[in-house]
């Protein structure tokens, strides 16, 4: 009996080691995004006065790969990341702008100094859309198909190591 | 060249591992001295290679050398020296080479300075340390070479992660490793023991002294690790029970209670199989550690990249080193001797019940830091287990510890009287009910778990001082008999007050930080002024710095208390361009009473800053109590009879062995 004792922190780590083993086949870093690999939520965003476009809409999306970039005046992140999005348009994909939580003035007075890169801008003032696009912070970039479907999401600032590994890889895929 | 040298060197240190774990094996067994003594001189060797190794990667660190991946991935030429120094050990690849290092350096202190070791015994010790080196060399060579080249080389890094380039982080993984990996020196002492089939008062001394450096390393380690989580993540807190801060805690728990356990065996000759049982479960735990932050099985802050091929392979170790260990228990430890009997109101008993709460605290920590990934391979749903769950397990567990404690330490060996321990501790009794009360009445009558808390550390301290006073005869005795006494104690016994002192100071400074913290979050305009506490706090602005490798955003606080200033607090937002990430810098202004904190937000669209601001009470005695601990065990190490050669060993020299030199200071 006394002898029974002394196996027990064996099998105690048996146990343990099991689950470790189990454990190791999962991916823990893949935050359950319901969005992801679904049609892009609904809806219509008016244009920033002075913008020559009539604002963004979900109907806007589709047709061709494109990206959908949440930006505001008052990050600093998006000051960082802004010439890459020159540059992603500059390049010829297209990109859509919604400018999250922003004063209009302030978001053209931003657009006038770092340059526009956006097909369309969207004024999302409340920060209503962006809830329905479980938006954490901004910058966000979204990758959307042609079908309008949602296939990737970026949280924070693009780097140019993103476009190289992620961004342009993706885009290149859903072209064809 | 440089790198293949250090790449050189690592199959080297490989070779002279699997020499060091099995020879002396076979030597021990055959009574063959060459091959016994060839475990001390391969230790060394493998500490030279491994040295040259981890020189090879630092300098190919500092000279910014990018034709190394992990350098590229890690490093980048605009980052200040230190941090490209302590980038060595800022990832995965680099951390297991200072792993290596000091578990090569543990291996070679045992084969120079165990000279009082019997030859057989300590030919023994270093092979299991050489098994473990070569389990981990062989996990560096085949999945992490930290030497991989990479062509073309790039013209610059990619940069270590911000919040890792920071001094309490250059210094804390170093601390951390010395902790977890002087442990396995306590593990092969207990592997030879199981081996041979013999634990005795000599065995717990010569371990001792192992278990002590390993205790106070692990408790620096963690205590710096906390203090850097404290003032580098911005929210206050200083423990999060974070999966990766847990993997650390729980080897110390295991070990301090392995501290007391030893003791017994040391003086008692008893608690033998349960102290050889703690002695692996300690080292085990800092294995569990190391598969949880490198494999990927958890997320956290401070978890290294994921790998699963990585995982696999420290599994495949796991369950070598520590299933193989648990079954040589089971099959050896059933037969050793029992040793004298006890009362359960003695040292004995108390040490006892000492362990017994820590071990469970233990479990209780390891159950808390799994049961996520068990739901979840159960097929539940991902969650996470926080602060809630440990406060209402640890909590309770910890609160009859501590008070046990200053009696423990009073009783007598073998048969102890409660009555008798009260009667000297009569003072610190007095004096925690007196401090509780003046709590209640005077402070606030509602927080009865303050007023607990403050008892408790009143407690340990007054009872840790009157226990010490007592044994001088401080105040009952003429002034030149208590100096004489006090002369004459062992330095083991002013390192248990110390030690236990530390533990309230640490008390205090948790229980003021986690029931009087005061904090306030509201949106400032430059100019504005509001109040925490007693403090006006005046919102100077904010203002653009450029930092050597970041820009940030500085505002100003200028805090006063009744028109007189306090201090001016600068609280940053730094951006860091090459790794693409931001850190907060809280502004801090430490006294003995309280941290005013203040941690600077997001600007709200209309002009405003979010700020957060806090005043911790006492929140400086947290990591001065650690320091304490730590002073103590330090204290602990001078004690002479570490040094003097146990008895056996006495006898053995008697008998004329010849591979025996004196041993140091007797």
């Amino acid at each position: 009996m006394r002898r029974l004792l002394f196996v027990v922190p064996a099998l105690v780590f048996v146990a343990i080691a099991g689950f470790l083993a189990i454990g190791l086949t999962r991916d823990p870093s893949t935050l359950p995004s319901a969005l992801l690999d679904r049609p892009a939520p609904d809806f219509a965003l008016p244009p920033l006065p002075g913008r020559d476009d009539a604002g963004f809409a979900r109907a806007d999306l589709g047709g061709g790969p494109m990206l959908v970039n949440f930006f505001a005046s008052w990050c600093v992140p998006c000051r960082i990341e802004h010439p890459i999005i020159d540059r992603l348009a500059e390049a010829g994909v297209t990109v859509h702008g919604i400018n999250y939580k922003d004063k209009p003035e302030d978001a053209l007075a931003w657009l006038a100094e770092l340059g526009d890169p956006f097909a369309r801008v969207g004024r999302d003032q409340d920060g209503r859309v962006g809830i329905d696009w479980g938006v954490y912070g901004v910058p966000e970039t979204y990758v959307i198909d042609a079908d309008g479907t949602i296939v990737h999401k970026h949280v924070g600032p693009l780097q140019p190591r993103d476009l190289e590994r992620t961004i342009l890889p993706l885009l290149e895929s859903l072209k064809r | 060249m440089i790198a293949e040298l250090g790449h050189f060197a690592l199959v080297m240190a490989l070779g002279l591992a699997i020499a060091q774990g099995s020879l002396p094996f076979l030597g021990a067994a055959r009574h063959d001295l060459a091959l016994m003594r060839l475990g001390s001189t391969a230790a060394v060797g493998q500490l030279a290679c491994v040295t040259l190794a981890l020189a090879a990667l630092t300098n190919a660190y500092v000279t910014s050398d990018f034709s190394l991946l992990n350098v590229y991935e890690n490093s980048h030429s605009a980052k200040p020296l230190l941090y490209k120094i302590s980038g060595v050990w800022g990832n995965h690849e680099g951390s297991l080479v200072l792993w290596v290092w000091i578990l090569a350096l543990f291996g070679a202190a045992v084969a120079l300075f165990g000279r009082n070791l019997p030859l057989p015994f300590k030919a023994r010790t270093l092979a299991v340390q050489g098994l473990i080196g070569t389990g981990f060399l062989l996990f560096m060579l085949f999945t992490s070479n930290p030497f991989e080249r990479l062509v073309p080389a790039p013209l610059d890094g990619t940069g270590l992660n911000p919040i890792l380039q920071d001094p309490g982080l250059a210094f804390h993984p170093p601390m951390l490793y010395l902790g977890y990996v002087g442990l396995s020196v306590t593990f092969s002492f207990a592997m030879a023991a199981l081996i041979e089939g013999r634990v005795d008062a000599s065995w717990a001394r010569w371990v001792r002294p192992w278990t002590l450096v390993a205790w106070v390393a692990l408790t620096l380690g963690i205590a710096l690790g906390s203090w850097w989580a404290y003032y580098e993540l911005g929210w206050g807190g200083w423990w999060f029970w974070d999966p990766v801060e847990n993997a650390s805690f729980m080897p110390w728990l295991a070990a301090t209670a392995l501290l007391h356990s030893a003791i017994v065996v040391e003086k008692r000759d008893t608690l033998k199989s349960w102290t050889i049982l703690l002695a692996i479960l300690a080292f085990s735990l800092s294995l569990l550690g190391t598969f949880l932050v490198r494999s990927g099985v958890l997320t956290s802050v401070h978890a290294f990249a994921v790998d699963p091929s990585r995982g696999v392979f420290i599994l495949a170790l796991l369950v070598i080193a520590i299933g193989g260990s648990l079954a040589m228990f089971a099959l050896r430890a059933p037969a050793m001797q029992p040793g004298g009997h006890f009362a359960p109101v003695s040292r004995e008993g108390g040490l006892l019940l000492n362990n017994l709460l820590l071990a469970t605290a233990t479990a209780t920590v390891l159950l808390g830091t799994l049961y996520p990934l068990a739901l979840e391979v159960v097929g539940g749903a991902k969650i996470s287990v926080g602060p809630p769950f440990f406060n209402a397990t640890f909590v309770p567990l910890m609160l009859p510890l501590l008070l046990a404690v200053p009696i423990g330490a009073t009783l007598a060996w073998k048969r102890g009287n409660l009555m008798g321990a009260f009667r000297r501790l009569r003072l610190a009794v007095a004096a925690a009910l007196a401090t509780m009360a003046l709590y209640l009445v005077l402070v606030s009558p509602q927080s009865l778990g303050a007023a607990l808390g403050f008892g408790l550390a009143v407690w340990l301290i007054g009872g840790s001082v009157t226990d010490l006073a007592a044994r001088v005869g401080l105040l009952e005795l003429a002034p030149g008999r208590t100096w004489q006494r006090l002369k004459g104690l062992p330095a083991s016994a002013f390192a248990v007050t110390i030690a236990h002192a530390g533990l309230g100071v640490l008390i205090v400074g948790i229980t003021a930080s986690s029931t009087l913290q005061e904090e306030r979050l509201l949106a400032m305009r430059p100019g504005e002024t509001t109040t925490i506490g007693r403090y006006e706090v005046r919102f100077a602005g904010v203002d653009e710095r450029q930092g050597p490798n970041y820009s940030a955003l500085r505002a100003t606080f200028e805090t006063t208390s009744g028109g007189l200033p306090v201090a001016t607090l600068h609280s940053e937002k730094r951006f860091f361009p090459v790794e693409g990430q931001p850190t907060t810098e809280a502004g801090i202004h430490t006294n003995l009473w309280r941290d005013l904190y203040f941690v600077l937000g997001d600007r709200t669209p209309d002009g405003a800053w979010a700020v957060r601001l806090y005043i911790n009470p006492f929140v400086i005695w947290i990591w001065g109590g650690v320091g304490i601990m730590a002073l103590g065990g330090l204290v602990s190490l001078l004690d002479r009879r570490l040094r003097v050669g146990a008895p056996t060993t006495a006898a053995a020299r008697r008998g004329g062995r010849p591979d025996l030199p004196d041993p140091v200071g007797a």
